[in-house]
């Protein structure tokens, strides 16, 4: 299917979190004909936050909240946002970028904002995916209920993992922490918490290998990585929380991504393609905060403004 | 209370007049947590399209959900949202925690089949 008149944008912007629903919303107000590509939920990461205390102007809003309020902004500037939707194949050289979606549907656009985000990481381990839900969790809010008077482990050695096993405590009666390294990457006082903890214990230079159990997880092997020895392990659940990578395995060989997978942009967010722009959690950056995203998306929304405009009076030469 | 533009089942006996009153049901029980949020938004999103499957939300810490938590079909589930999809008033297939759209549309397309073209 090729792409008709209707289905060209002077600006596409992959994703619909805060920095693409700012470049969106920025664009739009600016005639720049925009369409935001989301392949989840719009609102991205920060709808999963249950309250957002540190944007500026608003006192306290659940993260849900403010994604829907940034979406309808967006679309009462005329930006348009196709959601849950697949991108197939993508060209990002020239001054004519194509979208090929899973429907078969094709858009064009001048400018692009990637705004991909990140996503929990997972342990990519066997029994890992059949045994979501049914023992294994990546949210102790939303699912540690389920495993009062239990014992659990908890996976990973950063900010998230020990103050969510300390949270879980109310809960469990046992927990485990299993960390790959003879050291803990979290805060001194997270540590200090966990540590001080007497329902918590420390399983250290480890890691799960495999999951098992038929209607809910019953063990898990865990690996001593010193010593390379495999312990099966009785437990009734597993919280991983071993952090974020970033959402942008579709552009590797598309524009420049450093070692961990970052999109590498300049102060105007632009990156190692002419035309293509990055902002919010998938550039190489050291915070990441709804406000940061929002910044970064209207440095790009911006920036890119800019550029298409001397890419129009070029075109028009 | 959900936030969220599905129907909501308030009540045991609302869960049972929209089983009656719709062949093919989707229930979404969560809480407003970050497994559940995209459920819930994959079904907002293809609500329009799947115009033979009724779309609805319940909220799990509702005392009234025990018809969705006691159900045996949710025996082992250990996670949030349980979704269930009923034909006819009855369990065509449950899940537990979070799902993708393809996961979603190919339960929907395999138990109600595919939405017509057009």
């Amino acid at each position: 299917m090729m792409a008709t008149e209707t289905n060209h944008f002077d600006a596409v912007v992959i994703g619909g979190g805060p920095a693409g629903l700012t470049a969106g919303i920025y664009l739009s107000r600016a005639r720049v004909k925009t369409l935001i590509l989301n392949e989840g939920t719009v609102g991205g990461q920060m709808v999963l936050t249950h309250e957002i205390a540190n944007y500026p102007g608003v006192e306290s809003i659940s993260g849900y909240q403010l994604g829907n309020i940034m979406k309808k902004q967006a679309l009462s500037f005329g930006c348009e946002i196709k959601s849950n939707i697949s991108i197939k194949e993508m060209e990002l050289k020239g001054d004519v970028k194509t979208f090929v979606l899973s429907d078969g549907s094709v858009y064009t656009s001048n400018i692009v904002i990637i705004t991909s985000g990140g996503r929990s990481r997972t342990l990519g381990v066997p029994g890992e995916d059949n045994l979501k839900g049914r023992g294994i969790s990546y949210c102790a809010t939303c699912d540690g209920d389920f495993f009062t008077d239990k014992e659990i482990v908890v996976v990973g050695g950063g900010n998230s993992a020990l103050e969510e096993a300390v949270s879980l405590t109310k809960y469990a009666s046992k927990i485990t922490i299993v960390h790959q390294f003879d050291n803990f990457q979290a805060f001194e006082h997270a540590i200090e918490e966990a540590r001080k903890n007497p329902k918590i214990s420390f399983v250290m230079e480890s890691t799960i290998t495999a999951f098992y159990g038929e209607e809910r997880l019953e063990s898990v092997d865990i690996k001593n990585l010193k010593t390379g020895d495999v312990t099966n392990f009785k437990t009734d659940g597993t919280f991983i929380f071993i952090g974020y990578i970033p959402n942008t395995e579709f552009i590797k060989d598309k524009v420049e991504l450093n070692q961990w997978g970052e999109i590498v942009v300049k102060s105007d967010m632009s990156t190692s393609v002419e035309g293509v722009y990055a902002a919010g959690d998938s550039i190489t950056k050291r915070f990441r905060q709804v406000t940061t995203a929002v910044g970064d998306g209207t440095i790009a929304a911006l920036a890119s403004s800019a550029y298409l405009n001397e890419l129009k009076k070029k075109l028009k030469k | 209370m959900l936030y969220t533009n599905l129907k909501h089942i308030e009540s045991a006996a609302d869960h049972a007049k929209i089983l009656s009153e719709n062949e093919n049901v989707m229930v979404v029980c969560g809480r407003m947590g970050p497994m559940c949020i995209p459920v819930y938004g994959i079904a907002e999103e293809i609500e329009k399209e799947y115009k033979h499957v009724k779309f609805c939300d319940m909220e799990f810490d509702n005392p009234e959900s025990h018809v969705i938590r006691n159900l045996p079909e949710v025996r082992g589930f250990m996670g949030i949202p349980f979704t269930i999809y009923y034909k006819n008033g009855k369990v065509a297939k449950a899940t537990s925690s979070i799902q993708t759209k393809g996961q979603v549309t190919s339960i929907l397309n395999n138990e109600f089949g595919a939405p017509s073209k057009g």
